[in-house]
C-alpha cells in the first residue's frame, strides 16, 4: 500500500527525517509510535503531501505521490487539532468536504448520529468545545469510506463513551480490509486497537513489528514498559 | 461727450446725404458690372454697391471714397491666394456680407481680407473670411465697428499664420459678437486704447485667442476663450477691464488661461478660469483688482512670478486646482480676502460663515515643483500632504504672511452680491 | 480552485471585519456626499482615502486571513485538492471580497447621490477600479509576506512596513532624488519610479483625469508624451495589471514548496 523509501526532511536546522524507509501492506492497523519530536506528525504530513520532502520517495498503490494530488482522494485524514473556519457551521463544513472531496456515498447522517452531534450542526464551529470539535474532526475523517485512514492522535479531547465508539469504529473500518495509521501517545488505546507497531526514534524506523515482538526484543513484561525502556536506552 | 456730439452730427448729415444722392450700383454675372473693382471705381460717394450671390475672383480692391459694400447671400470673393482683398483708404465704409475666401500668404507683407487704414467711422459687419492669411487688419483708424462676422483659418503653425482681428495704434472701435478660429492670434491689439472687446468667441487659435500690447484703457467682456495654444495675453498694458469672460481648456506646458505681463490698475472681475495648465499667470502686474471670478480645476490657479504689488483678491472661487496660488518666492506684498478655497480644511466654530482658521494657499510642494518640473508627478501624495502641512504649521519657503484671514465656509454665489 | 474561493468568499461574508470595512466605506461615501454635498470635493478627498487606506486595509486584512486560516488551510491540504488552488482561492476570496465591499460601500452612497449623470462619473468609475486593482496587488503582496513569515508578529510587522515603504517612504526617498538631481533630465527616471511603486501608479492613473491640466505643464518630451496622450492610461493599466499578477505568480510558487 505505502513504500517509503530513504526519506529525508530538514526543518531549518533540524533534520527531522533521517532516511526513513517503511514499508505498510494493504489492511489492518498500524501505530506510529515515538516521543516528542520524532518525526511521526512529519511522516505522516509527507505522507498526505503537505510537507515536501527534501530527498526520498513515497509511492502510494505504486504511485509515486506529488504529481497529481488525486491520490489524495483514497486517502481519509485525522489531524492532530481540530480547528476549523470559525464562521462555518458544522453542517456547512460537512456539506463543504463533501463538495470538496465529491463523496457520493457519505456516511456522515449515521456517524453525526453516533457521536450526538445533531443538536450543533447549525453552530458555528467557533463556538465549540474542543471535545465537539474532535467530534466534527471525526466525522469528517470517517464519513468518505477512502481506502486508507491516517488518524493523528485521535483521542485528543475525547469523553470515555466517544472514546469507546472511536475504537468501535476503527474496528469496523478494519473489518473492513482498510489500511490504518494510527499516532497516538495513548499506549492503553494503541494496545487495544492494534498489535502492529511503528516506532520512530530520531527520525528513522527503529523498530517495526507486533506488540510481542517488541516485548520479547526489549525483555519488558508490558507495552508501556516495553515503550519506555527503548527511550531509556536511547537517551542513555 | 464732446466727441460723440459730433459724431450725432456727422452721421445725420451722412444719412441726409445717402438718402439724397446715394445710388445703388449692383454687380452680377450678367449685369452691366461684373467685377467689384470697376462698380468701385465708378461709384460716386456714399452709393451702394449691392453684390449679388457668384463668385467674383479678385485681389486688390481698393476703397477709396465712402462707400457700402453690400452682399446679397453672401457672394464669394476668391482671392486664388494671390494678396489682399479689400482695401479701405477712406471713412465712412460699410462692408456687409461677403464670403471671402483664399487670401494670399506672404512672408514680407501681411495680407488681409479686408484692411482698414488711417480711416474713421468704418463698419465691417456679417462678413465670413476662410482660408485667410489677416482677416481684419484695422491700421491707424478710429470710431469704427468690427461685428458678426465669421472668421475660420486653417493656421497650423505661428511663422506662417496671421492673425483674425488685428488692431493697430486705433482707438475708440468696438469688436463685438466675432467668432474667430484657427488662426495665429484670435484678436491681436497693439497701441490700442478705448477699445471694446464684446461677446466674441476666439478658439482654436495657434497662439493667443486675444493679445493685447501696449493697449490702455481698454474693455472686454463676456468673450469666450477656449482651446487656444496659449490663452490670452495681456501685456504692457495700463487700466484694462475684464469682465465676465471665460477661459477654458488652454493645456500646455506654456498654456494659460491669461498671461499678465506688466500690467497696471486693472479690473479683473467675474470671469471664469476653467481647465487651463495655468489660471492667471502673472508677472509684474500692480494694483489689480480680482473680484468675484471663478478658478475651476486648474492645474495652477495663479502663477506669480516676479515682482507683483498692490494686488488684491477678492470673494473669489478657487475650486478643484491642483494647485490655488504659486509664488517664486517667499515674498508677498497682496491681499488675499474672503475667497473660498475648495481645499481649505478649516472650521467655523462661530458659525459666521468665514473660516476660523486663515487658510495658506500656497503649498511648499508647488513651490518644489517650481524647483523640480518632475516632482508634479508626486502631486497628491501622502508623502507630499505631510510635509505641506509641516510646511503650513511652520512656512520656511512659501510666504508666511500669505494667507487669507477670512476664507469663507461656502461658495460664494455672485447674484446676490 | 472556484470551489476554494465559493468557501473563502462565503467564509470572509460572514466574518465581522469585511462588514466593518464596508460599513465604514458606506459612511465614508455618506459623509463626504450628503455633509459636504459637493460632488468634485468628495471624489478629491475619496482618491486619497483609495491611495492611503485601500492598500493598508488590503495587507492587514491579507495578513490576517492567511494566519487565521491556517487550519482551515491545513484541512484542505488533506483534501484531493491542488496546493496552487487552495491559495490562489484563498487570495482571491480576500481580494474579491474586499473589492466588493469597497465597490459596493462607496457605490451605494453615490449612486443614491446621482453620480450616474453627473460628470463626476467617469472620474469615480475610474477610482473604484484602481482601488479594485490596489486591493488585488496589496493582498497579493500580503499573502506573499504570510506566506515567508511562520511567525505571526513578524509577518504583520512586515506587512505594515511594507505599507508605510510604499505609501509614504517610497515618495520621500523618490523626491530626494529628484531634488538632489535637479539638474539631469529627470522624466524617465521619475516614470519609471512611478510605475515601480503600485500607490504611485495608481495615484498618477488617477492624476490623468483630475488634474491633467497641471501634468501638461512640465515640459519634458516624454511626459507630454505620456500624460498628453492615451499612452499614459495604456502604460498605467498594463502596469496595474503586471503588478497584480507578479506577486499572485509567488503566491503560486511558493505555495507549491511549502510545508505545513
Amino acid at each position: 500500500m505505502i513504500q517509503i523509501k530513504n526519506l529525508y526532511k530538514k526543518f531549518g536546522k533540524n533534520q527531522v527525517l533521517q532516511g526513513v524507509d517503511l514499508d505498510i501492506e494493504t489492511g489492518g492497523i498500524f501505530a506510529v509510535l515515538g516521543p516528542n519530536g520524532s518525526g511521526k506528525t512529519t511522516l505522516i504530513k509527507c505522507i498526505l503531501g503537505m510537507v515536501i520532502p527534501d530527498s526520498g520517495t513515497i509511492n502510494i498503490n505504486d504511485y509515486p505521490i506529488g504529481k497529481s494530488e488525486e491520490y489524495r482522494r483514497n486517502i481519509d485524514y485525522l489531524p492532530q487539532i481540530a480547528n476549523f473556519p470559525s464562521n462555518l457551521s458544522v453542517e456547512e463544513l460537512i456539506n463543504m468536504i463533501k463538495d470538496l472531496r465529491v463523496i457520493k456515498t457519505a456516511k456522515d447522517k449515521e456517524l453525526i448520529e453516533v457521536f450526538k452531534l445533531a443538536p450543533y450542526l447549525k453552530k458555528k464551529l467557533g463556538n465549540l468545545s474542543g471535545g465537539t470539535k474532535q467530534k466534527v474532526n471525526i466525522v469528517l475523517a470517517f464519513m468518505s469510506d477512502s481506502p486508507l485512514l491516517i488518524l493523528d492522535e485521535p483521542t485528543s479531547g475525547l469523553d470515555p463513551i466517544s472514546l469507546l465508539r472511536l475504537k468501535e469504529l476503527i474496528n469496523s473500518e478494519k473489518e473492513k480490509g482498510k489500511t490504518i495509521l494510527i499516532t497516538s501517545h495513548i499506549m492503553s488505546f494503541v494496545e487495544q486497537v492494534t498489535n502492529d507497531i511503528v516506532f520512530i526514534l530520531e527520525g528513522k524506523i527503529y523498530f517495526k513489528g507486533s506488540i510481542s515482538e517488541l516485548k520479547s526484543k526489549t525483555g519488558q513484561e508490558d507495552f508501556e514498559h516495553a515503550i519506555a525502556s527503548i527511550l531509556q536506552k536511547s537517551y542513555a | 461727450m464732446k466727441i460723440n456730439s459730433r459724431h450725432i452730427i456727422t452721421l445725420f448729415v451722412l444719412f441726409l446725404h445717402t438718402a439724397l444722392l446715394a445710388e445703388t450700383i449692383i454687380v452680377c454675372k450678367n449685369c452691366e458690372f461684373t467685377n467689384i473693382q470697376e462698380a468701385v471705381l465708378s461709384a460716386k460717394d456714399f452709393d451702394t454697391i449691392l453684390i449679388k450671390k457668384g463668385t467674383y475672383k479678385e485681389i486688390n480692391i481698393r476703397i477709396d471714397k465712402p462707400l457700402t459694400l453690400l452682399g446679397e447671400n453672401y457672394p464669394v470673393i476668391d482671392g486664388e491666394d494671390k494678396g489682399e482683398i479689400i482695401t479701405i483708404y477712406s471713412d465712412n465704409v460699410t462692408i456687409d456680407g461677403l464670403f471671402i475666401i483664399n487670401v494670399g500668404t506672404s512672408y514680407t507683407s501681411d495680407f488681409a481680407a479686408i484692411r482698414v487704414v488711417k480711416s474713421e467711422n468704418f463698419l465691417i459687419q456679417n462678413v465670413v473670411l476662410e482660408k485667410l492669411f489677416f482677416g481684419i487688419y484695422l491700421e491707424k483708424s478710429n470710431n469704427g465697428r468690427v461685428f458678426h462676422n465669421k472668421i475660420i483659418g486653417d493656421a497650423v503653425e505661428e511663422f506662417n499664420s496671421g492673425n483674425g482681428i488685428q488692431l493697430w495704434y486705433c482707438k475708440n472701435v468696438v469688436v463685438e459678437q466675432n467668432i474667430v478660429q484657427h488662426v495665429r492670434d484670435g484678436i491681436y491689439l497693439e497701441f490700442s486704447d478705448n477699445i471694446t472687446i464684446r461677446k466674441n468667441i476666439s478658439t482654436n487659435n495657434v497662439r493667443y485667442g486675444l493679445h493685447f500690447m501696449f493697449s490702455n484703457h481698454d474693455l472686454y467682456e463676456d468673450n469666450v476663450f477656449e482651446n487656444n495654444g496659449a490663452g490670452v495675453a495681456v501685456m504692457f498694458s495700463k487700466h484694462i477691464k475684464m469682465y465676465n469672460n471665460t477661459f477654458k481648456n488652454n493645456w500646455g506646458t506654456a498654456s494659460f488661461g491669461m498671461l499678465l505681463k506688466e500690467i497696471n490698475d486693472a479690473e479683473i472681475v467675474g470671469n471664469t478660469f476653467e481647465a487651463n495648465t495655468v489660471g492667471i499667470n502673472i508677472e509684474g502686474t500692480n494694483r489689480i483688482m480680482y473680484r468675484n471670478n471663478d478658478f475651476i480645476g486648474n492645474g495652477w490657479a495663479m502663477k506669480v512670478r516676479g515682482a507683483c504689488y498692490g494686488n488684491h483678491f477678492e470673494k473669489n472661487n478657487f475650486l478643484y486646482n491642483s494647485f490655488d496660488i504659486s509664488y517664486n518666492s517667499n515674498i508677498n506684498d497682496n491681499i488675499f480676502k474672503s475667497n473660498y478655497w475648495s481645499n481649505y480644511s478649516g472650521y467655523d466654530l462661530d458659525k459666521d460663515g468665514i473660516g476660523d482658521v486663515p487658510y495658506r494657499p500656497v503649498k511648499l510642494f508647488s513651490y518644489i515643483v517650481n524647483r523640480t518640473p518632475e516632482a508634479i508627478i508626486l502631486l497628491r501624495s501622502l508623502f507630499i500632504d505631510i510635509i505641506d502641512f509641516s510646511e503650513k504649521v511652520s512656512p520656511v519657503f512659501t510666504p508666511a504672511e500669505l494667507m487669507d484671514n477670512q476664507p469663507q465656509m461656502k461658495r460664494i454665489s455672485y447674484d446676490s452680491n | 480552485m472556484l470551489k476554494i474561493l465559493k468557501y473563502s468568499c462565503y467564509d470572509l461574508l460572514r466574518s465581522r471585519w469585511s462588514y466593518v470595512y464596508f460599513a465604514f466605506y458606506l459612511m465614508l461615501g455618506t459623509v463626504l456626499l450628503f455633509l459636504n454635498n459637493d460632488l468634485s470635493k468628495a471624489v478629491i478627498t475619496l482618491m486619497n482615502v483609495i491611495i492611503v487606506l485601500v492598500p493598508l486595509i488590503g495587507t492587514i486584512f491579507g495578513v490576517m486571513y492567511y494566519y487565521n486560516s491556517k487550519e482551515f488551510t491545513e484541512l484542505l491540504l488533506a483534501q484531493p485538492v491542488k496546493r496552487s488552488s487552495i491559495f490562489l482561492g484563498q487570495y482571491l476570496g480576500v481580494a474579491l471580497s474586499l473589492t466588493l465591499s469597497l465597490v459596493v460601500g462607496l457605490g451605494l452612497p453615490f449612486a443614491f447621490y446621482g453620480i450616474f449623470n453627473s460628470a463626476a462619473m467617469s472620474e469615480f468609475t475610474l477610482l473604484l477600479v484602481t482601488g479594485a486593482f490596489l486591493t488585488l496587488i496589496f493582498t497579493a503582496l500580503a499573502y506573499n509576506i504570510a506566506l515567508s513569515n511562520e511567525n505571526k508578529i513578524k509577518g504583520f510587522g512586515y506587512a505594515i512596513l511594507l505599507w508605510l515603504f510604499m505609501a509614504v517612504i517610497y515618495d520621500g526617498v523618490f523626491l530626494m532624488s529628484l531634488i538632489a538631481f535637479e539638474e539631469y533630465p529627470l522624466d524617465k527616471f521619475s516614470l519609471i519610479a512611478t510605475m515601480a511603486n503600485p500607490i504611485d501608479l495608481s495615484r498618477v492613473l488617477i492624476l490623468l483625469k483630475l488634474d491633467i491640466s497641471a501634468l501638461l505643464g512640465y515640459t519634458g518630451a516624454v511626459f507630454q508624451k505620456f500624460f498628453g496622450t492615451n499612452f499614459g492610461i495604456v502604460i498605467s493599466s498594463i502596469m496595474l495589471v503586471i503588478w497584480v499578477l507578479v506577486p499572485t505568480y509567488f503566491i503560486y510558487r511558493k505555495a507549491k514548496k511549502k510545508d505545513f
